[in-house]
């Protein structure tokens, strides 16, 4: 661990980086519970009927939500009707963010269109962005080398709750895809998008851009916001249990180790919010074993829970770990929740379970 | 000249699946294809330091376990990102029940 620097400096390209890299934290071998290969190679199985049963229903709540929204627009009803087609839209965060991964369907193209589709709607660019989160995995929570460390410490109470309604994230994500359109790439972002993917990066940001400006124009020109109500906006004014699923992922928790169950949180969740976020609440598992689709980490919790710290008993058991962690985190930057980790796992020499510890399965 | 080296055990090996074998200090992946061919790839990611053998083999594409990257292991195209250096292939032959590879 580092624990020599007081003031720490999150950005890809201050000393914080480098220390963590002469410490041998970066792009390291990182801990995986044990797991038979027959049983992983199950687990990593695609499944396009697991996949369309997923992301057809999330589609048909859109569709349907956004049917109710417009046809309730200009009477009271438009309120709730909206809430909840921004509710269902936000799920775009958690779907592009799987989609991107490409383990949900087993057929190219499905994965194709609903991740270009999800991309889209959660504003995250998608050449930029695959990039950033490939960083992410490589380098979950290292100081000055993950640029997705959403809680940096200090805690800045002020971005927190903006970001309840996507404030501070997505302003800085539509500034950046903007600023890409116009060609202009900064150092941090060259750190980790290579240079052959540079050219990709600002074309898809230039359409991006297009598109914003085209729902801006469409707005003037009818004389409504009604447009906008339906594409960007829902991703803000639908954010909030957004937030709260994402605030469990990984806030509070170590930073600079390299084993998931420390500086990552699982949460069970009832099959309601699991759906809403497309189990994405099995966090440990997943960064653990990303190979994993979505629909098999109830699956894989099972089988690794006796290697990983208790899972959180529902969103109320984790945030009473969260909130008073991040609240002295505001003038303790040293300080974070420490999970209790099991005994090892001893070696079976029958079923030689151990063999992805010794591959490197990380 | 070749270099030909026993690798592994043709039945190590299940159909769409890959191996692990490591030689000299170097690390190979070895692949049975779903129509029984083998292939052999350099054994660790491009991307990153990850063990292909740790991936999941789908039709001719391994896929690598930490960040989905992709390649087609017969002849070592990186698929896309983020993965986007290839990877290098050696021939395989099936003598008995041994599969070789020429490290050449």
């Amino acid at each position: 661990m580092i624990d020599d620097v007081m003031d720490r400096d999150y950005s890809l390209e201050g000393p914080c980086g480098k220390q963590a890299a002469a410490k041998g934290l970066v792009s390291a071998q990182w801990f995986a519970c044990t797991v038979d290969r027959k049983q992983m190679k199950q687990l990593m199985q695609r499944d396009d009927w697991q996949g369309l049963k997923y992301l057809g229903s999330w589609l048909l709540l859109l569709i349907g939500s956004g049917t109710l929204a417009y046809f309730s627009w200009g009477s009271v009803w438009a309120v709730p009707a909206f809430l909840l087609y921004g509710l269902f839209y936000s799920m775009s965060d958690h779907t592009s963010h799987e989609l991107s991964h490409g383990t949900p369907f087993k057929s190219g193209w499905l994965n194709t269109f609903f991740s270009q589709l999800s991309a889209f709607m959660a504003l995250h660019e998608p050449v930029y962005w695959r990039w950033s989160h490939a960083r992410h995995h490589t380098d979950t929570i290292i100081v000055g080398n993950d640029r997705e460390i959403a809680f940096p410490r200090p805690i800045r109470l002020l971005g927190l709750f903006a970001d309840f309604f996507f404030l501070k994230s997505g302003t800085i994500e539509l500034l950046r895809i903007i600023r890409h359109a116009f060609g202009s790439v900064s150092q941090a972002t060259r750190s980790f998008v290579p240079a052959s993917e540079i050219d990709r990066m600002i074309r898809v940001s230039r359409l991006y851009t297009l598109i914003f400006a085209g729902t801006v124009a469409w707005c003037f020109v009818i004389g409504s916001i009604l447009p906008a109500l339906f594409i960007v906006l829902p991703h803000f004014y639908g954010a909030p249990l957004t937030q709260v699923f994402n605030i469990t992922q990984h806030a509070g928790l170590a930073e600079d180790v390299l084993d998931h169950r420390e500086n990552t949180r699982t949460v069970q969740l009832n099959q309601l919010l699991a759906f809403l976020y497309m189990n994405m609440n099995y966090h440990v598992e997943h960064h653990m074993f990303p190979m994993v689709p979505f629909y098999n980490l109830p699956r894989l919790h099972a089988l690794i829970k006796d290697q990983c710290p208790p899972a959180h008993a529902g969103l109320s058991d984790a945030y009473r770990e969260i909130i008073p962690t991040l609240w002295r985190q505001r003038k303790d930057t040293r300080f974070y929740a420490k999970r209790q980790l099991p005994a090892p796992v001893a070696v079976s020499p029958v079923t030689g379970a151990s063999q992805q510890q010794q591959r490197g399965y990380a | 000249m070749s270099h030909w080296i026993a690798a592994c055990a043709v039945d190590d090996i299940e159909q769409e699946d890959v191996a692990r074998f490591d030689h000299e200090g170097r690390t190979f992946a070895i692949y049975r294809s779903p129509d029984d061919a083998f292939f052999a790839t350099d054994g660790v990611c491009t991307h990153e330091k990850v063990h292909l053998a740790d991936g999941l083999v789908m039709d001719h594409i391994i896929e690598c376990p930490k960040h989905n990257g992709r390649f087609d292991y017969r002849t070592g195209k990186a698929q896309g990102a983020p993965v986007c250096v290839s990877l290098k292939t050696y021939t395989v032959k099936v003598e008995g029940d041994r599969v070789w590879i020429n490290l050449d």
